[in-house]
């Protein structure tokens, strides 16, 4: 109390000094650099220095181990003597049968297209028939459960035999091999709808085909999209051992024929680009999952 | 003649060697225009009385009339706006609504009539303005004022009610019978509700149809509630009718039909 009024005597005893033109500075802006660059380049560096410094770090751990004489395996700066071209350049074309693993990658994911696509339209048909009638779960669900555990390979000498070509039994392995979870996948998901949206189409009187595309493949997809997900991984994991045994120009046989001629070197090269296109393929069937069943879950 | 008619409903569950009878010689009849409430305890087959008119469960005797023709599957003449409002997540709230639309109508109206009735059928409900969002993006409120669109754009003959405002908290219930209320006044359907709330069955309904305890449920007792229409919450609380309706309930439910516990 007592301060506020001596403030108050000395500012009346003050001179009031004529107005006094006020220039407002602007704080200080941060620029586009500082405000977001900078940041964005902080969080970039955070995901990719650890992979780096992992990779590095294995690849270190891999050079000591091979460089000694005798190694088995050749080390990673062997590697890039061996196979540079098959490195650098993905899609070289210096023969008939010497091509760039990105040709080669190609002729293989064209199988696993072809095939995988059958099994999925062929496996949501399947699961969907058997998620819906009891009749056909128990007639069809104990032949699936002995199927799937049949290895791919095992598939291959009967494929052979029934097509007479190598090409179409590739492809008919990768479809055998991806069908199993895409059929349990889907039969779960169909099984799962809730009884509610059963009753709206039965209101609405929705026939058997709309009910297929409105309710059904809507309501199970999350389950449809974690069989497709399986299954492609699955298809990726045989399209390789079926090539190895069918030959042609596929990933597969390259390593099978890198093997023959001792070129470990090409073979490593083979592996690290199978491993990255499985890896993108997951990935790509991920994320159509997430854009098609955005919504779907139930709230 | 009545409009609806449930002529000696029983129904009985089996499962396994073990019958348990749910509901016993249901007799009703309700005219057209009129609102008619449906109340028991938990558990006393309401539930599946109107799952038995809507064609969704068969009676294990007796059948339900519908304009004198029998009814024992579920049609777009009985539209059902379900308890927990059944909405098709991955369709906006239009879509929903147009998704029945187009069934009933697809043969009757042209693509650009079928879009004004949908959208009518939303102004009704008051819901136009969130035809674009997923039932996820909207509150339960505005999710039953979607069923209620989807139903009535179906243009039931009956239009059943499946305790439709159970889910929701007591002030956006007020607002959403009241809506129900008005529709009712504007459009004069049929309706048919299942409810456990005395009071919104006293402020709705011309009848209220009281069921005994399962097993075995029976109609109890009907109320006819005199009170002339539009009926307004506020002064119908000191309403001597109201209050002796609400009594009569009350004592129907509480005292000569108490719920037994896992009876």
């Amino acid at each position: 109390m007592t301060i506020a009024l001596q403030k108050y005597v000395e500012a009346d005893a003050v001179p009031v000094v004529p107005s006094a033109t006020i220039v407002a500075l602007d704080p200080p802006r941060p620029s586009f650099v500082q405000a977001r660059l900078i940041p964005a380049a902080k969080e970039w560096a955070a995901r990719i220095v650890p992979p780096i410094i992992t990779i590095g770090a294995l690849l270190i751990v891999w050079q000591i181990l091979c460089m000694k004489p005798g190694a088995t395996l050749p080390s990673p700066s062997r590697i890039w003597v061996d196979a540079k071209d098959l490195i650098t350049d993905p899609f070289f074309v210096a023969g008939p049968q010497d091509i760039g693993l990105g040709w080669r990658i190609l002729t293989s994911l064209q199988r696993v297209a072809i095939g995988f696509g059958l099994a999925a339209v062929v496996g949501i048909l399947l699961g969907a028939l058997v998620g819906q009638s009891v009749w056909a779960m128990r007639g069809l669900d104990p032949i699936f459960q002995v199927l799937r555990t049949v290895p791919p390979l095992a598939w291959l000498p009967i494929a052979l035999a029934a097509f007479r070509d190598s090409r179409p039994s590739a492809i008919f392995v990768i479809f055998i091999t991806s069908i199993w979870p895409i059929i349990i996948n889907t039969a779960v998901g169909i099984r799962n709808i809730p009884q509610d949206y059963r009753n709206v189409a039965a209101v609405v009187r929705l026939n058997q085909l709309e009910f297929f595309w409105k309710i059904m493949i809507p309501s199970a997809a999350p389950y449809i999209f974690t069989g497709l997900r399986i299954g492609i991984g699955l298809s990726w994991l045989a399209i390789v051992a079926a090539e190895m045994l069918t030959g042609g120009v596929g990933i597969g046989f390259f390593i099978w024929d890198a093997w023959n001629s001792s070129r470990l070197s090409d073979i490593i090269i083979a592996l690290v680009y199978i491993g990255l296109v499985g890896f993108v393929l997951d990935r790509i069937v991920a994320f159509i999952s997430n854009i098609a069943t955005r919504g779907a879950q139930a709230s | 003649m009545a409009y609806l008619k449930v002529d000696h409903v029983d129904k009985v569950f089996s499962r396994g060697n073990r019958e348990t009878e749910v509901l016993k010689d249901i007799q009703l009849t309700v005219e057209k225009g009129e609102y008619v409430s449906i109340i028991g305890h938990s558990g006393c087959g309401k539930s599946t009385l109107l799952n038995i008119i809507a064609g969704l469960t068969n009676a294990t005797q007796g059948c339900v009339l519908l304009e004198n023709q029998e009814v024992n599957s579920p049609g777009p003449d009985r539209a059902v706006v379900f308890q927990n409002h059944s909405l098709l997540p991955w369709l906006s709230s239009y879509d929903n609504v147009r998704l029945g639309v187009d069934k009933v109508f697809g043969k009757t109206k042209s693509r650009a009539e079928r879009h004004d009735w949908v959208m009518h059928n939303l102004d009704l409900v008051q819901m136009g303005h969130a035809k674009d969002k997923r039932p996820s993006e909207i509150s339960g409120g505005m999710k039953q004022r979607i069923g209620i669109a989807r139903a009535l754009a179906m243009e039931p003959k009956v239009l059943l009610l499946d305790e439709p405002f159970g889910a929701l908290d007591a002030l956006t219930r007020a607002h959403l019978q009241d809506s129900v209320m008005a529709l009712h006044q504007k459009l004069g359907n049929t309706v048919m509700m299942i409810t456990h709330d005395v009071d919104e069955a006293v402020l709705l309904s011309d009848r209220i149809v009281m069921m005994t305890n399962g097993p075995s449920a029976r109609i109890g007792e009907v109320l006819e509630v005199p009170l002339p229409r539009p009926r307004k919450r506020l002064e119908l609380a000191a309403n001597a009718t109201y209050l002796k309706c609400r009594q009569r309930v009350l004592e129907f439910l509480y005292e000569r039909h108490r719920y037994v516990e896992a009876a």
